[in-house]
């Protein structure tokens, strides 16, 4: 791990998240779940019906992940992100229930911006297309729902030393605009 | 009359589809190495070193570059004199996707029906064809697995004749400046220019799998894809959207004649695993 890496635990406490700056590299030790658009659509449903989540993701951390079929004797296969744009509609509602962190690529909404703030959570990015590279720090990964969904089951990760870098901090910290404003010719 | 059995161009395809999933093309690679020297981003610069080191691993390991082994597209430019025997053209391509896929651990990410019913298909076919008929009596089969996240950011302009060269510069600087860090930048940016809007989108697709940064023949073309390539960097978007220089590594224009009405402009956007691998049968 590098020397100007922030090492962290997930899930995140509080103190934690509030120490996060946009642009701070993070290297995340700990468990993480994954999920996609088909299980946001299942988790929000069950919501909508009164019923709970598959899991319990107060105060955990979601990555935005469906890895490829690991080999065997592997524990997974490629894993970088999916594109977190796509689960914005359905994120405000768990950040407000209780999400503390996401992990993916690209830009949010204002919507998710403002609930990032408002509850305290934050949102990191990790290098979309270094699948190959990111998978080497997931050391174990069990599927606990959703299993029919396949790639897009909710996956218990366990990691060591993942990077990621601080995108949207509870300040209103935005790495994707800042970074573009430094280097706008 | 030249015959070409279906298991053959079945075994070809499935071998196409993990080679284009495991080993970055040297040309990828050499500009991913160029634009880290030139990055002046340290953020960049990291992005880009984890970008090589990633490729590395897959080609050692033979394991998937990214986790998104894409949409099959296949471009195939079949022989008039080429006779397909023992099955049909595209149940062999279909069936090559299949086993490819299979074999190679790739992720199968194709859902039956787009809005109502979307179920994986659990074997990524079908693949999206694209077929040209051409003199000889030989079978070229060109395999691009195109990701999701970059396929999403793909742009249409309809313009106005009067709108000229610079309505092509802006539509395909915003194109690019609207997609930010979504499509996975350091980016190719295909653009098809000419045509109906179905002709400008596939020579759009065509263009990703020119040699990075070969220009185009035609030094008008080729000179736009200069202003382009400066305008789309001096974005600022950079490696993996964290701000920096390079947020392409290559603009290829794909040119074609049009209508008296129109000035289609198509932008395909290509992420940075910019994957395809080909076959001469």
């Amino acid at each position: 791990m590098r020397s100007d890496y922030i090492p962290i635990t997930s899930p995140l406490d509080e103190e934690t998240v509030a120490r996060l700056r946009a642009g701070d590299r993070v290297s995340i030790t700990g468990v993480l779940y994954t999920a996609r658009d088909a299980s946001h659509r299942r988790i929000t449903a069950a919501l909508d019906r009164g019923e709970k989540a598959p899991f319990d993701f107060a105060g955990h951390t979601l990555y935005y992940m469906g890895p490829s079929p690991a080999h065997p004797g592997q524990v997974i296969g490629s894993a970088g992100p999916t594109t977190s744009g796509r689960m914005d509609a359905y994120t405000p509602r768990l950040i407000a229930a209780g999400l503390r962190a996401m992990i993916g690529k690209g830009s949010r909404s204002r919507e998710v911006k403002e609930a990032i703030k408002k509850y305290k959570a934050v949102y990191l990015a990790a290098t979309g297309g270094a699948g190959a590279l990111i998978a080497r720090s997931i050391k174990k990964a069990e599927v606990i729902a959703y299993e029919d969904l396949g790639t897009e089951a909710i996956v218990r990760l366990e990691v060591e030393d993942f990077p990621a870098i601080v995108v949207n901090d509870i300040y209103g910290g935005d790495l994707y605009e800042e970074g573009k404003a430094r280097y706008q010719a | 009359m030249r015959e070409i059995s279906a298991d053959t161009i079945t075994q070809s395809v499935a071998r196409l589809c993990q080679e284009a999933n495991f080993f970055l093309g040297e040309d990828v690679l050499d500009a991913l190495r160029q634009a880290r020297e030139a990055e002046e981003s340290p953020l960049g610069q990291e992005v880009l070193n984890q970008l090589l080191e990633n490729a590395d691993i897959a080609a050692r390991e033979h394991f998937p570059l990214c986790q998104d082994c894409g949409t099959t597209v296949v471009f195939l430019e079949a022989g008039q004199d080429v006779h397909v025997i023992g099955g049909s053209l595209y149940a062999a391509v279909d069936e090559g996707v299949r086993q490819g896929y299979a074999q190679g651990y790739l992720r199968k990410s194709i859902v039956r029906q787009p809005f109502s019913a979307r179920v994986n298909t659990q074997d990524n076919t079908p693949p999206v064809i694209h077929t040209e008929i051409v003199p000889g009596d030989r079978l070229k089969i060109v395999v691009l697995p195109k990701g999701g996240g970059s396929e999403n950011m793909t742009r249409l302009a309809m313009l106005k004749p009067a709108e000229g060269r610079d309505g092509v510069i802006q539509s395909v600087v915003r194109a690019v400046a609207e997609a930010g860090s979504n499509p996975c930048p350091p980016i190719i940016v295909g653009v098809g220019i000419g045509g109906t809007a179905d002709k400008a989108m596939v020579l759009a697709k065509k263009a990703l799998l020119r040699k990075v940064g070969e220009p185009n023949p035609e030094p008008e073309f080729a000179e736009l894809e200069r202003d382009l390539l400066s305008r789309v960097n001096a974005l600022g978007i950079g490696p993996a959207g964290f701000g920096g220089r390079t947020t392409a590594l290559a603009v290829h224009i794909e040119v074609f004649p049009t209508h008296i009405a129109s000035l289609p402009v198509a932008v395909n956007l290509q992420c940075h695993s910019a994957r395809h691998k080909e076959a001469l049968l």
